[in-house]
């Protein structure tokens, strides 16, 4: 017995908009680094069901939609490591993450 | 034989064989190899030219040798083709054999100048082209010639272009030029429409059958005219030429007095079927030369540099032949362009002897009595002086009778005032043998005004020069006795160039009035030498010395105020309409623009600025924003379904 699609589109509302909702109110870049990862995955998740609906109505057997999601988490792996890089360079220079105080190129 | 004859359209090509060379490797040939190589390809030129000509000497028709075609479309084409008759001929040996001789004149010259590679690369450019021009059997290419040869005179005049005097002097030249070449383009606009060609065999077979007199004609022959007085320094273009002179001085004998200036006469003897059917033309080329004459001759009495004089005396000799083609005695004019060129080039490779020797110093007022010290630059100096001035038995005497008779007798000019030009010409010829025995006297005989550290360094200049110079003293002599007056004795060039010249008619003058004309002529002549004699020899200028400031003097010194005048005319108001823009773009445009254009966008920029918060939050919550806002578009449009 399959879970039902829409259960899976309603999870990753719900973890679209917790992920959302962080990048917007947390201000330690750390935090909003992974709601930013939370709200990938959430699209991630609607990728891959959808794509098994897809090929569960026989339409199509492809896993051409999974085949993406890999490739979205590898991309996704390589901008952390991009990222947490850029993080540890920052805190390195001010002892910081508040992204708020990160605006002195602004005149 | 016409294979013989074909072979020198090689001539042009070994010439510019020569300019790459020596453009290209120059530098790393040791002197004196570049002069050698340049000094071959113009010898070579002229082997072919020689052999030409003694294949020419059966047939009275020229041979036409097409290379390629160059321009094609509708009913026009263009050859680039060379038209080998007796007059090209002429030319190319004129061309090629001077020119060797003042190759191998430059050897010596230009020992030890930094550009001397360059030089023969650009002198070797010059006879290319040059050959192109009176070889070319259509007017395009012929005028690809007559701009080539400018440019090579724009090179070299400008040669020592570190003092900014000598090419702002090229640069004269050429925009000079360029004038004269509007002329010449028109011309060939107006040639094509009327003639429905531009090959140059074909326009002057067709121009017998057309109306006499005809206004097309006219406008062709004066538009051609304007192209002449461009090249050949003649009325009112005539102010680029003494400038010139700041070019080395064998680049003056030979561009300058000796070929490229010679191309006018050419042109206008080369469309001779042109102008004997236009005698409103021929008539204002023949006054044009006779007035050009007269006037360069009287400014050459107030100069003192020793190049200065001779080339007013060049534009002055010009105007002779020009005058000779505008009487439609077109081997005239082509025989004082031969004299000419011997005695001309001879002139000014003494007085190129002379600054050698003197290190630089051209003013004749400090020179005098250098022909004790320099023995062969001195005599050389002294036939080619008697040469020009027309005393009997040199070149020039012949040449110069030949074209006093013809003005008087040509029937092409009977509506133009034979008599008036006549009188013009022959009291030039006694101006010019006064100031030419001026310039003798000034720098070879009487006491030695020159400073004694110059003094110290006189010299005779090397075999390398000198040698050219006794070549060029002997043409000086022989060559007028290829054109003998033709009423009494055999006429070599007149009888050689017939077939390839247009017929004009001459009137007939009594045998006796011939010999008459020729006493007059040498009557003025001896006027000439003997008041130059006595007032610049015996008297040592005094008579003249008190006109010095008189409006007179001023007048030869300034020759006559057309350079001033072109300055007030055209330089002044030119310099007005540009300083006018000028400010219009600074003032104006600039100006408006940065007030426009600068304050727009600072306004703009302030704006955007304030989106630029600088909150990384806020950046992300109009992200959002702008995702919601085209799902809801999307939902409310229906554009995903």
């Amino acid at each position: 017995m399959m879970v039902p699609t829409p259960y899976y589109v309603a999870l990753s509302s719900v973890l679209l908009t917790i992920g959302m909702v962080g990048v917007l109110t947390r201000r330690s870049a750390i935090m909003m680094f992974l709601s930013i990862e939370l709200m990938l995955n959430a699209a991630n998740l609607a990728i891959v069901a959808f794509a098994r609906q897809w090929s569960a109505s026989g339409a199509e057997t492809a896993l051409s939609g999974q085949a993406a999601v890999f490739i979205i988490l590898a991309i996704a792996a390589a901008e952390v490591a991009v990222g947490l890089g850029i993080l540890v360079a920052i805190f390195r220079h001010r002892v910081s993450t508040d992204v708020d105080e990160l605006s002195e190129v602004r005149l | 034989m016409s294979s013989v004859v074909q072979w020198a359209a090689l001539a042009p090509l070994l010439a510019l064989v020569g300019s790459l060379i020596n453009a290209f490797f120059g530098r790393s040939l040791k002197e004196p190899a570049p002069g050698v190589i340049a000094s071959l390809m113009v010898a070579g030129g002229f082997v072919l030219s020689v052999l030409a000509f003694i294949g020419l000497q059966g047939s009275d028709h020229g041979v036409q040798v097409t290379l390629w075609h160059y321009l094609l479309g509708g009913s026009l084409s263009v050859d680039v083709g060379f038209m080998i008759d007796r007059l090209s001929v002429t030319m190319m040996l004129i061309i090629t054999g001077v020119g060797l001789l003042i190759h191998i004149y430059s050897i010596g010259y230009m020992h030890g100048d930094d550009g001397n590679s360059r030089y023969f690369s650009e002198l070797n450019l010059f006879i290319f082209a040059m050959l192109v021009l009176v070889m070319a059997s259509s007017f395009p290419l012929m005028f690809i010639g007559w701009e080539g040869v400018g440019v090579c005179s724009y090179l070299l005049i400008g040669f020592w272009y570190r003092d900014k005097a000598n090419p702002d002097a090229g640069r004269k030249a050429f925009i000079v030029n360029r004038i004269g070449d509007v002329g010449f383009l028109l011309a060939m606009f107006l040639t094509f429409k009327v003639f429905g060609t531009l090959n140059i065999a074909a326009v002057n077979a067709a121009a017998p059958g057309m109306l006499y007199g005809a206004g097309a004609l006219t406008a062709i022959g004066l538009l051609y005219l304007l192209g002449a007085t461009g090249k050949s320094a003649q009325l009112p273009l005539q102010v680029w030429l003494p400038d010139a002179m700041a070019g080395p001085t064998p680049v003056s004998a030979l561009i300058h007095a000796a070929t490229m200036v010679t191309a006018g006469v050419y042109l206008i003897a080369r469309l001779g079927a042109v102008y004997a059917m236009a005698p409103g033309a021929a008539g204002t080329v023949a006054w044009v030369g006779a007035i050009t004459a007269f006037i360069a001759a009287f400014a050459a009495f107030a100069q003192t540099d020793i190049k200065k004089i001779l080339a007013y005396s060049t534009i002055s000799q010009i105007g002779y032949m020009i005058a000779a083609v505008g009487a439609g005695a077109y081997w005239v004019g082509i025989f004082h362009v031969l004299t000419h060129a011997f005695f001309k080039a001879l002139l000014f490779l003494s007085a190129g002897s002379v600054i050698h020797a003197m290190g630089g110093e051209q003013d004749i007022r400090k020179m005098g009595g250098l022909g004790r010290r320099m023995k062969i630059t001195g005599n050389t100096a002294l036939i080619a002086t008697l040469a020009i001035s027309g005393v009997p038995f040199l070149a020039g005497f012949f040449s110069k009778d030949a074209i006093l008779s013809s003005t008087l007798t040509s029937g092409l000019l009977a509506g133009s005032g034979n008599d008036v030009l006549y009188v013009i010409l022959l009291v030039t010829a006694a101006m010019t043998a006064a100031y030419m025995f001026r310039w003798y006297y000034g720098i070879f005989a009487g006491e030695s005004r020159v400073d004694k550290h110059a003094a110290e360094h006189l010299h005779e200049s090397p075999a390398v020069m000198t040698w050219p110079l006794g070549i060029l003293a002997f043409g000086s002599i022989a060559v007028g006795y290829l054109g003998l007056p033709e009423f009494a004795f055999p006429n070599l060039i007149h009888r050689w160039l017939q077939p390839a010249t247009a017929r004009v008619d001459f009137n007939e003058l009594a045998s006796s009035t011939d010999w008459w004309l020729i006493g007059l002529s040498i009557l003025m002549v001896a006027i000439g030498i003997g008041v130059g004699w006595w007032v610049y020899h015996v008297r040592k200028g005094a008579p003249v010395a008190g006109l010095k400031d008189s409006t007179l003097a001023g007048a030869s010194r300034g020759a006559l105020g057309f350079d001033a005048l072109y300055r007030i005319l055209f330089i002044a108001s030119g310099e007005g309409l540009s300083g006018g823009i000028a400010a219009l773009d600074r003032d104006v445009v600039d100006r408006g623009l940065a007030g426009i254009g600068g304050g727009g966008t600072v306004l703009l920029s302030r704006l955007a600025r304030l989106a630029q918060s600088g909150f990384a939050r806020a950046y992300a919550f109009a992200m959002l924003l702008g995702v919601l806002t085209l799902v809801v578009v999307a939902a409310l449009t229906g554009v995903l379904k």
